[in-house]
């Protein structure tokens, strides 16, 4: 076995200790949100659904949203510092839009 | 914050204890959020206050763009399985899976160029009406981060190649990049439910066009 070998072999043990998922648990996540996907265009065809389809579409894009920060850019895992550089961004953009919106006379009945 | 620092190893001794080149990795993140925030907004705000068609309703394509979305969800998958591999030492496992990254990532674009070319054929383009202006700015930026993280990925794709060029002990750049892909699918996550998905649902305002209302 060659050194370059060992070396590899070694941050190997040290990487499946650092809490990172596994590639199955990636796999899983991969599948969920395409369910989700699938049952986001499933429910857009369903016209009975009328305003209701609204929260639903918005839950579940949330929730495609945190599976992808929480485990492909594994913001569950990392330090809280970088969440919270991201999501200060992320409300700011958030009540940018509403602001916006409230402005243009989206929230007027 | 040592689970942090033990996946990059050594690195310079920094005030938080965390490697400054991924803390400002994810303050330009936060920031972007910031970009994408106003485009989206801007879109929101204008919509259904064209004067002219073609309105979202009349040239957007749901079934196409839901693969191309599946398409973009699947190129995150497959960047942090590169990475994965990486970080355990498979090189060769690392490097099909980034390039299947950056196929997929070809492959989106090549979807957009199509939606777009579709819809200049049905007479929208930025300058048609304030949906095309606001709608083509919003996915014209989006495009260009995912082109420029497709050129991201394949110079680590063949800097990889390079004797030690890319080694699971190296493995920040790798990770840097990963945030930036999975980041470009995040915002497209947004903008496939709000733009294309609302944007098509008649109960949702501004759907029905300002003039056709009266």
């Amino acid at each position: 076995m060659t050194q370059e070998n060992i070396q590899v072999e070694e941050h190997g043990a040290e990487a499946a200790h650092t809490g990172h998922p596994t590639p199955a648990t990636y796999f899983k996540v991969a599948m969920i949100l395409s369910v989700l996907t699938a049952i986001e265009v499933g429910i857009f065809y369903i016209t009975d659904l009328s305003y209701g389809i609204i929260p639903i579409l918005a839950v579940l894009s949330i929730g495609k949203f945190a599976l992808v920060v929480m485990y492909y850019m594994h913001l569950k895992f990392d330090s809280k510092i970088f969440t919270g550089m991201f999501f200060f961004g992320m409300m700011v953009a958030t009540g940018v839009v509403f602001a916006l919106m409230a402005l243009f006379g989206w929230f007027l009945l | 914050m040592a689970q942090a620092t033990a996946v990059h190893g050594e690195h310079e001794p920094t005030t938080t204890g965390l490697n400054h080149r991924k803390l400002l990795m994810w303050a330009f993140l936060g920031s972007d959020c910031m970009f994408f925030g106003t485009l989206i907004a801007t879109y929101l705000v204008y919509k259904g206050k064209s004067l002219v068609g073609p309105y979202p309703i009349d040239v957007f394509d749901i079934p196409v763009t839901s693969v191309s979305t599946f398409v973009l969800l699947m190129s995150s998958m497959s960047m942090v399985l590169a990475y994965a591999w990486l970080t355990r030492g498979n090189l060769k496992a690392f490097r099909i899976w980034l390039a299947a990254t950056a196929i997929m990532g070809t492959t989106f674009l090549a979807f957009q160029v199509f939606e777009f070319r579709d819809f200049a054929v049905h007479g929208l383009t930025p300058r048609t009406n304030l949906f095309g202006t606001t709608f083509f700015t919003l996915t014209g930026f989006h495009g260009a981060h995912v082109t420029l993280g497709v050129i991201w990925l394949l110079s680590i794709l063949f800097h990889s190649f390079r004797k030690g060029g890319v080694t699971p002990e190296k493995n920040l750049d790798v990770d840097l990049a990963a945030l930036y892909w999975h980041f470009v699918d995040i915002v497209w996550i947004v903008i496939f439910t709000v733009v294309y998905l609302f944007g098509v649902f008649e109960g949702f305002p501004g759907v029905v066009p300002t003039d056709a209302a009266h």
